[in-house]
């Protein structure tokens, strides 16, 4: 087989220096009862050639060539050349965590760059070396709360993404932490504010919101830090599109910050691997989880970087570790490192800008159903939005994501995406329909 | 003599904010065929940003330098072998980086409708069945991210079926040699953490065992063959001790290497368990992550599993969402995806057989290093090794020389060291796991490195306390960077 | 030979009574097994502390070790220099790598306390 690089020769060489004349010798320790004595019921190996076609013919068992407006937590962004040119690079795919330091300066110096120019994005003093993803960011940003406060409940707003929602849930239900919901302003579909004061008590140890939330509306950071640290609790703000960091103003009011960073040149990949990040304050690094990369010197003082405050981890704190992660999602991090780096200061702004302008030329053709201010996504009222998406795929079209599945009371409304790669063309055909 | 590498010049580089300067740029955007808003008046003056500060502006050319100079300065499985005990640094495959790559698989959003997705829900399918068969266990999920979240998943279950039962019950219990992510997770589910210690044969105590299970106990967590390398051989009686006080047996799966169509976890009494895809079956650590951690229960667990289950319809695949008694969601979406699609790729690559073969190399791999190195270094627990073996530095710590100290040694050979002080149950640790794809070149490469070093602890041991003395950088101040952390970047 | 006005504890704590106030430190013996300390977390002022159970812990590059208080009371000051500079606790364990003050419950308790010699025998007989 070819990754296994021994001849039969070296094996009978190597068996001898063993002391064992044939290979099953080798397990003959293990007891009876515990061994399988038939072959696994899989096919036999085949070679490169078929492995390629069982995925093309799984490939077109999907979507081909149609154009989509789905968002909602996993964007279509073009992924500039760069960023594969990057991660195909044995040094970066096939390495280890950069646990020793001195042969693995690549890995932790791009991680430095990563860990900055998250800061930079979102206005936030440290960022860490990336979490799963979002979805897993928010749990682990509330834990982060408890820790830090010494309190115990924790506030979510129903406009934070859904499945995000329930994954706080699975974890809170185990930590003794309880978790409320908050909701939106129907008109401006925005956070209430007044259910959130109401809600609100000493007890609290986080308010979580999302920005721009899953309706795509810029939600009230501001508002929302005054009314969370009156009480005592920490400000926590989530962001599904990291995109809209390039022209909306960044949630500097906030205490922790938990995002996705899938728009930056990692594929959409059916919802994985992605990669979450948590940039906090200050005051909050010693409680951060997660891996860290920090500058020093060698001992001839050439800077060089190593990880660092390692004693919050699970290899060393154990079960009062800030949480058992132990990946940390390098590979997914670096491609959005390249893509930061490709766009850059200018790059970025005007990818936003883009992005902004075709969800309002899409807006513009439809009835949203909420005035809040939006990046690139909307809310659109529909009678029927499953059978608007029938016809829309007749075009070879992904329409919205039809919201009542989430939300019962938004049943007659989708949720549309349009970003840099959607076009004019597209967007005319969906409102044609849509009309 | 060091004759796997040499010296060579390796290129500087600065960060890329070093390298940054106003107006330099890397892309284009296409024009814009709609017309341009004012973000002011789309967002409000309030919301709009104002520019990122410090962030990169380099060219096309420059940015290409950047990347590939820093990966020159790092080792990878490509260079060659990385002896980390309980990591599995096998090759990974580059045909699994194609197929990933496939383009409607690629880009598949997952909320694109059923009917547009049969495709990805075969593989998942598909990949669950295989690893169910692997693992002799019922029923797979796919959703957990990586081992330690496959490992909270897995407790969670535990959790909800004992509850179930009418009581979760308060501890868990661990073995002083488990990985630190065990106590973690037990920690995070909300259990309390009993440490149980291993017998003076590295392997459970099952004698502790019977005096610890009580019916406050919801489950101990092992590792097997644990992380000495050693086959728990009183497993199945382990199994039978806690199921009779209905405490349930949960396997961390991260030395499956060595027992892949050789034993099943399901088969020895394991209720629940959890996989490395990024370990066991090849994808790629990519310097950290991603990774997979599926996890796979045996029947009585599977209510309980994390919604959405694959159920066929008819001739398709369809997403069950109706499990009231699931734990609820780890993870958004279906699970790391285009991890899944590598292992899958992995899995066909060796068929049946091959994973077998696979599992017989890894171990003789290990018990050659074991039998080459004995003479030299003291193995402190002599029962038969699988895939990886632990050495401790007892006899080069009489020259003052630590394990430590041999593993940076080690570097200057042209090796990744092995993984050090680890297990905790041995003092001063050498965990060594060559996997299946070395060579007995390499492997012979690696015994030589480590006799040499053996020799040098006695004669030189200041080479050795000083090491490495080839690398672009030599030890980093840790301390420094603990004591004064600095985590990014600031202009000066 | 370890300060003879100091009563030590078997977790290699130390403790100076003062009149009603005591000072709490860890020994040179206990900064030489962690090695190069990188953190200390340490009571906030007006936090109790009861004899023999964790004040707060000591970090170095790859462990942690808890402190264990040597004795009861209210803790009335506690290092400002070592959020700055925790290598005095490396430097100078028993005077300026100080950790925290408080007010005694009952300053003449002296059960779980060794005496200097004590001390010395005990940390002798460890090696």
């Amino acid at each position: 087989m070819r990754y296994l690089p021994k001849s039969d020769s070296e094996r009978r060489a190597m068996l001898e220096a063993c002391g064992v004349a044939e290979a099953d010798e080798l397990f003959a320790h293990l007891p009876e009862a515990v061994r399988l004595r038939r072959p696994l019921a899989l096919d036999p190996g085949i070679s490169e050639y078929e492995i390629v076609q069982y995925f093309r013919d799984r490939a077109a068992e999907n979507a081909n060539g149609y154009a989509s407006f789905l968002g909602a937590g996993v964007y279509r962004h073009y992924r500039p050349v760069l960023v594969d040119t990057v991660v195909a690079r044995g040094e970066f795919l096939t390495s280890y965590t950069p646990y020793q330091a001195e042969i693995s300066q690549g890995t932790l110096t791009a991680i430095f760059e990563f860990q900055t120019m998250l800061c930079q994005l979102t206005g936030m003093d440290v960022a860490n070396a990336s979490m799963y993803d979002g979805s897993t960011a928010v749990p682990e940003a509330a834990m982060m709360a408890v820790r830090a406060t010494g309190k115990g409940r924790v506030l979510i707003a129903r406009s934070v993404h859904p499945e995000y929602r329930e994954v706080l849930h699975t974890y809170a239900r185990h930590q003794g932490m309880p978790v409320t919901e908050f909701g939106f302003v129907p008109e401006a579909g925005t956070i209430d504010l007044e259910d959130l004061d109401r809600k609100l008590d000493g007890l609290t140890a986080a308010v979580i919101i999302q920005s721009p939330n899953f309706f795509g509306i810029v939600d009230q950071v501001k508002a929302a830090a005054e009314l969370a640290h009156s009480k005592g609790a920490l400000l926590i703000v989530v962001f599904t599109e990291a995109v809209s960091l390039g022209i909306v103003e960044p949630p500097v009011d906030a205490d922790i910050v938990a995002g996705e960073l899938q728009s930056f040149a990692i594929s959409p990949s059916y919802g994985g691997p992605y990669a979450g990040i948590l940039a906090v304050k200050e005051k909050l690094i010693r409680q951060m989880p997660g891996r860290l990369v920090g500058q020093s010197t060698d001992t001839h003082g050439n800077r060089a970087f190593c990880l660092t405050l390692a004693t919050r981890e699970q290899h060393i704190r154990r079960e009062k570790a800030t949480s058992n992660i132990c990946t940390n999602q390098a590979l997914i991090a670096l491609m959005a490192t390249v893509f930061m780096t490709v766009y850059g200061k200018e790059g970025l702004r005007e990818l936003a800008v883009q992005n902004l302008s075709k969800a309002h030329y899409l807006a513009g053709k439809l009835a949203p159903r909420f005035c809040g201010k939006f990046f690139n996504e909307l809310v659109a009222r529909v009678d029927d939005p499953d059978a608007a998406n029938k016809a829309l795929l007749k075009k070879k079209i992904i329409g919205g994501l039809p919201l009542g599945r989430f939300y019962p009371e938004l049943s007659d409304s989708m949720l549309l995406c349009a970003t840099e790669m959607t076009t004019r063309a597209e967007m005319d055909a969906l409102a044609e329909v849509l009309a | 003599m060091i004759d796997k590498v040499r010296e060579h010049l390796s290129q500087n580089e600065p960060l890329l904010f070093e390298r940054s300067s106003p107006g330099k740029r890397a892309y284009q955007l296409p024009a814009l065929e709609v017309p341009a808003v004012d973000p002011a008046e789309a967002l409000g003056a309030e919301n709009v940003r104002p520019e990122i500060e410090g962030f990169p502006e380099v060219s096309e050319v420059e940015a290409i330098r950047h990347f590939t100079r820093l990966s020159t300065w790092n080792y990878a499985i490509d260079h060659g072998m990385y002896p980390l005990g309980s990591c599995t640094m096998k090759y990974n495959p580059r045909i699994n980086e194609l197929v990933a790559r496939t383009e409607a698989l690629a880009w598949a959003h997952p909320y694109q409708p059923e009917a547009l997705a049969q495709g990805c829900m075969e593989v998942m399918a598909r990949l669950e069945a295989a690893l169910a068969e692997i693992t002799g266990m019922d029923a797979v999920t796919l959703q957990p991210a990586a081992g330690a979240h496959g490992e909270l998943t897995g407790i969670l279950l535990i959790r909800a079926l004992l509850q179930q039962r009418g009581n979760p019950r308060r501890k868990i219990l661990i073995p002083d040699s488990a990985h630190g992510t065990n106590p973690a997770t037990a920690a995070i589910a909300g259990y309390a953490v009993e440490n149980i210690k291993s017998s003076e044969s590295g392997v459970l105590d099952v004698a502790a065992l019977e005096q610890l299970v009580t019916e406050d106990v919801a489950a101990l967590m092992v590792t097997n063959p644990n992380t000495l390398g050693v086959f728990e051989e009183n497993i199945i009686h382990a199994a039978e001790i806690l199921h009779a006080k209905g405490a349930m047996l949960y396997m961390d799966g991260a030395n499956m290497n060595a027992l892949v169509g050789i034993a099943r976890p399901g088969d020895f009494g394991v209720d629940v368990m959890h996989l490395n895809l990024h370990k066991t079956f090849s994808t790629p650590h990519g310097g950290g992550g991603p990774g997979a951690g599926p996890v796979a229960v045996k029947a009585a667990l599977e209510p309980f599993l994390p919604a959405p289950r694959l159920k066929r319809s008819g001739k398709r695949w369809t997403y069950d969402y109706k499990r009231k008694h699931s734990i609820g969601r780890v993870k958004a979406f279906y699970g790391n995806f285009g991890v899944l699609v590598r292992a899958l790729a992995y899995i066909l690559a060796h068929g049946g057989p091959g994973l077998r073969n696979a599992t017989v190399d890894a171990v003789l791999n290990a018990v050659y290093i074991r039998k080459k190195l004995e003479p030299y270094y003291d193995l402190p627990y002599p029962a038969p090794n699988m895939h990886e073996v632990v050495f401790s530095d007892e006899r080069q710590a009489r020259h003052g020389v630590r394990t430590g100290d041999l593993a940076k040694r080690l570097i200057d050979y042209g090796f990744h060291p092995y993984t050090v002080s680890f297990p905790l149950i041995v003092h001063g640790a050498l965990m060594i796991e060559p996997t299946e794809t070395e060579g007995k070149m390499e492997i012979d490469q690696f015994i030589d490195a480590m006799i040499s070093i053996a020799h040098e602890a006695e004669t030189d041991p200041h080479i050795i306390k000083t090491a490495p003395h080839g690398t672009r950088t030599s030890r980093v101040d840790e301390v420094a960077a603990a004591r004064r952390p600095v985590l990014r970047w600031k202009p000066a | 030979m370890v300060p003879e006005n100091l009563r030590y504890t078997k977790e290699h704590e130390w403790l100076l009574v003062e009149g009603q106030t005591g000072t709490i430190g860890i020994t040179d013996h206990a900064q030489e097994e962690l090695g190069d300390i990188v953190y200390v977390d340490l009571p906030r002022v007006g936090a109790h502390l009861t004899q023999s159970s964790p004040l707060g812990s000591v970090e170095s590059v790859k462990a942690v070790s808890e402190i264990y208080s040597p004795a009861s009371g209210e803790v009335t000051e506690v290092n400002p220099a070592l959020a700055d500079a925790p290598e005095k606790l490396n430097e100078d364990p028993y005077g300026a790598g100080w950790l925290v003050k408080l007010k005694l419950v009952d300053p003449a308790q002296n059960t779980g306390l060794m005496t200097a010699a004590e001390y010395q025998a005990y940390i002798g007989a460890e090696k």
